[in-house]
């Protein structure tokens, strides 16, 4: 089947739906699958991907990903595609707070390598890492499109611009 | 504008004509002017993500992708301009810093799309000097090695799978530098077409695990021929080095097996090496087995047949022997005054008339534009993979495709499947016909229920309809009541009747055999001897308990045969080696009718001789008439001659058996063929051994039955089949239905019961 012109389903869809994800977390992605034409179910998988991610602190795992192809009607592989291509999906356990630090062009002219090496200094980890007390993940990104506040991050769903090191240490007082 | 409208346009200076609305890569293409690509792929969607088919066109500032610019009227295109070479040189450029430049030590080396490619477009030296990206090999099963270090992310491999395989199971994981191209969690890629990703891939990073390092491109020798194990009888080419066949490879012929081939035709070869090649005749003294010369052997079997009177001996042969030695089988036997030569091993029913030339139903490549097609007792996919590869090409363009099984089976598109014990698929048969206004036999006292009737509505209103009869149904013990109902099915809808012959020559074999006694009567009757063309009396018979019992009570049989095998030398008097897939030359009938022949490529191993050559000296040996060819075109001219007359025909008798055989009381048995187990070339070879789909002999019944029993996975038991025994596994399948059991056939395990179908008791051991 094309990967154009008609979604590629399941042979055998599972029969319960329902056995699959809380009734809270279904009505949430049925609101997305509604957005779509009937058949491209499928189209919702990011931010089925999303919502299943944050009902499970933070991060994906593949018996997660596994239930939401199921979910809605496509293949494992794709689901595992889109989960391993986009930056704010995790595979791993991630910390409470997960620090996104944008390091493209625009960022990085100013100074986002001095932000990094501060946070890695102050958190003792370095990119990509988790600190031991589990509170703290410190992630590189790219441009998250913030580039007139560069040097910037994201904690959470907040964006925090023009960054310096001084502004990183009373953010980071600042989260509990 | 209608897409049937014709533009011209100016590719290089030169006009052309093309389909307004084409691609420009498949108009440059058809007038032999070369773009290079790599993403792109005849039969496959349009990606356009390598971009190495950057063109110039007039008038569009930035180059364009020929694989994705659509013709269009007065469009001008200079495919080599200063614009062209520029950006397809960039392109090369940057495939290459992340592709190591060590083509020496990388198996595609020499015939590799990419190596070609840079020889053209590429620089002489990397100006790259940054580590290059390296990924970890992932183990995707025997068949296919990895190398993903080569990748260049085409992904030809990953729309092969999901549009023509049917089976998502590449993907491209990761993203940027971190893509690779895998299964991302540990898994095999098992399809049966999986084989096709080593050609579609452009570069190393897919190959042929069995042929890996084994040979250079260099040295091979191509040479055509037809592959022996299914109907379809797939163009394939064999590459040879040193009278050994190194791998095969797809021929393309769009009318037959398109630019595909299935797994089992593309590793089959591996077991032409096989340590129980029968290398000399071989002849039994005293209960032990003696090397002898062919003029010792040939002597001795000609003085056996001698002794023996016309009826007293019968033949028996692979359906995948070539119409040459079927001709001559069928002649020798005549002259010994016998006319019992049957191939149809795996079928127990031969009431009724048999068709005299059964077919298809319609040409091979007219199967992907049905409508609506029933088929019934066939596993297509897997029987005959390309046959089924065409239906799902007709499933996609919205066909109806519904299927009556004693199994649920497992296939790559929506299809209505209607499962049943081998009973009841009867019922389900005479449904459909009734809900047709069919009449007679079983379907006056058939139900007809909302499936029965939406497949008839289907096939009714369908204007191009095939109803179509398995390996299944050909072993189902009321074929014949089978094949008469397809029939009435076939007259009520205005569809077409057509068979999926077994094996590659199960049509040819229906044009020269079956004039005397059936398989089923020479078996049930045990003959004073037998003849045996390429078979194993432990896989190849329907009824492998009651074929080893008759032809342990034989006084003699001659086996021609490739292989040893335990089951043959327990039987045989006299064992001749008989030359194999590649080493004789012959001709096959495909399902659509049509004859193929094909020559010897290498020479047979050890004192093989090809087949028609050891039955026409035994003719010459036993004086008689007709044995004077000099080569197996000589033979075939003798054949077309006689059959030149013969056309297709699908039509049975009018006389619908009445009796049913199948039996409704306790667990029935299934005893299906598993594609890598259809015939004895195939079961030797590993690669196919180690795959999925080679399952090997155990119960598979569902919950429902083994809770009954009182089993659960993993018990071993005691099946019992018409007073013979094996012990076996039982694997819980909630694709059997109650009632019966499925207990493949044709692999190691399940050959000490009696036939594919009947009924078993289930004890636990």
């Amino acid at each position: 089947m094309g990967f154009k012109n008609q979604p590629m389903t399941n042979v055998k869809p599972v029969d319960d739906r329902e056995s699959l994800f809380s009734p809270e977390i279904r009505a949430e992605i049925d609101k997305w699958v509604a957005k779509y034409p009937g058949e491209w179910t499928q189209s919702a998988v990011m931010a089925a991907l999303r919502l299943v991610q944050d009902d499970n602190g933070g991060y994906l795992t593949q018996e997660l990903m596994d239930k939401v192809a199921a979910y809605l009607n496509m293949p494992p592989i794709a689901v595992y595609e889109v989960a391993s291509f986009y930056s704010m999906y995790e595979l791993k356990p991630v910390g409470k707070h997960k620090v996104c630090v944008c390091t493209n062009v625009s960022c990085m002219i100013n100074g986002s390598d001095r932000i990094v090496e501060h946070m890695e200094k102050r958190l003792g980890i370095k990119l990509g890492e988790t600190t031991g007390d589990g509170k703290y993940s410190l992630k590189e990104v790219e441009c998250l499109g913030a580039c007139g506040g560069a040097p910037m991050f994201q904690i959470g769903t907040k964006y925090y611009e023009n960054l310096t090191p001084e502004l990183v240490d009373s953010i980071l007082d600042g989260l509990e | 504008m209608s897409e049937e409208q014709t533009v011209t346009i100016e590719v290089d200076g030169r006009e052309l004509k093309a389909q307004a609305g084409a691609m420009l890569i498949d108009v440059t293409d058809a007038a032999g002017i070369n773009i290079p690509r790599f993403c792109y792929h005849k039969k496959l969607s349009v990606a356009a993500n390598c971009r190495m088919c950057l063109v110039e066109v007039a008038k569009v500032p930035k180059p364009l992708p020929a694989c994705a610019t659509p013709v269009a009227d007065g469009m001008k295109v200079y495919t080599r301009s200063p614009l062209a070479l520029a950006a397809q040189k960039g392109t090369m450029e940057f495939l290459l810093i992340n592709h190591p430049l060590d083509c020496p030590i990388c198996d595609q080396g020499g015939e590799c799309e990419l190596q070609d490619v840079a020889l053209g477009y590429g620089s002489d030296v990397s100006r790259y000097v940054e580590g290059k990206r390296v990924v970890k090999d992932k183990d995707i099963g025997p068949l296919v090695a990895t190398d993903l270090t080569r990748c260049i992310h085409c992904t030809r491999c990953v729309r092969f799978g999901a549009e023509i395989a049917g089976v998502r199971e590449l993907g491209a994981t990761g993203r940027g530098e971190h893509m690779t191209i895998g299964t991302y969690i540990e898994k095999s890629v098992d399809s049966e077409l999986s084989g096709n990703i080593i050609d579609v891939c452009p570069v190393g990073s897919l190959t042929s695990k069995p042929f890996r390092f084994q040979a250079r491109a260099w040295e091979l020798t191509q040479f055509d021929g037809i592959a022996p194990h299914d109907s379809v009888g797939s163009n394939i080419h064999l590459h040879v080095r040193r009278n050994e066949v190194m791998r095969v490879h797809p021929k393309e012929n769009e009318a037959v097996n398109e630019c595909w081939i299935s797994d089992r035709d593309r590793f089959s070869y591996v077991g032409l090496q096989s340590d129980e090649r029968l290398t000399a005749p071989m002849i039994k003294r005293k209960g032990g087995w003696t090397e002898v010369d062919w003029p010792e052997a040939l002597d001795e079997t000609a003085r056996v047949l001698k002794q023996l009177h016309g009826d007293q001996v019968g033949a028996l042969a692979s359906p995948a022997s070539t119409l040459e030695e079927l001709h001559l089988l069928q002649a020798l036997m005549a002259g010994l005054g016998s006319n019992h030569v049957e191939t149809r091993l795996r079928q127990n029913d031969f009431r009724g008339k048999a068709p005299s030339f059964p077919w298809l139903g319609r040409p091979i490549a007219e199967l992907e534009t049905v409508d609506a097609a029933l088929l019934i007792g066939s596993n297509v996919r897997k029987e005959q993979p390309l046959l089924g590869h065409r239906l799902r090409k007709a499933a996609l363009e919205g066909a109806q495709i519904s299927y009556i099984n004693p199994f649920e089976i497992d296939l790559n598109y929506a299809a209505d499947q209607m499962v049943d014990t081998p009973f009841g698929m009867l019922a389900d048969v005479a449904g459909v016909a009734k809900a047709l206004g069919a009449t007679g036999g079983l379907i006056d006292s058939a139900k007809v229920d909302e499936t029965h009737q939406a497949v008839a509505d289907q096939l009714k209103q369908a204007t191009k309809a095939s109803i179509l009869l398995g390996n299944i149904a050909a072993a189902h013990p009321d074929y014949a009541i089978l094949c008469g109902l397809a029939e009435k099915i076939a007259q009520a809808s205005g569809a077409t009747l057509g068979f999926l012959p077994q094996a590659a020559n199960s049509v040819g074999a229906q044009l020269l055999t079956g004039k005397g006694n059936n398989a089923a009567e020479m078996l049930a009757n045990p003959c004073k001897s037998y003849v045996l063309v390429g078979l194993e009396p432990a896989y190849d018979f329907w009824n492998p308990a009651q074929a080893s019992a008759a032809l342990k009570a034989a006084d003699s049989v001659i086996a021609l045969t490739s292989f040893r095998s335990p089951s043959l030398e327990q039987t045989a008097t006299v064992m001749l080696p008989m030359a194999a897939f590649t080493e004789t030359s012959g001709t096959f009938v495909n399902a659509e009718g049509i004859w193929q022949s094909f020559s010897g490529i290498v020479r047979p191993a050890g004192e093989a001789r090809p087949g028609w050559k050891i039955l026409r000296v035994l003719g010459n040996l036993l004086d008689l008439p007709g044995f004077e060819q000099e080569s197996s075109e000589e033979v075939l001219a003798e054949i077309r001659e006689n059959l030149a007359d013969k056309k297709p025909d699908n039509s049975l008798g009018d006389e619908l058996p009445a009796q049913q055989l199948s039996q409704t009381s306790g667990l029935q048995r299934i005893g299906d063929v598993p594609i890598y187990a259809v015939d004895p070339l195939v079961r030797r070879s590993m690669p196919l051994q180690q795959t999925h789909d080679a399952i090997a002999a155990a119960v598979y019944i569902n919950a429902n039955e083994a809770g009954k029993a009182g089993l659960s996975e993993g018990d071993r038991v005691s099946v019992k089949q018409d007073g013979h025994q094996a012990t076996l596994g039982i694997i819980i399948d909630s694709n059997i239905p109650d009632g019966a059991v499925r207990i493949p056939a044709g692999v190691a395990g399940s050959e000490t019961l009696a036939g594919q179908f009947g009924q078993v008791t289930l004890e636990k051991a």
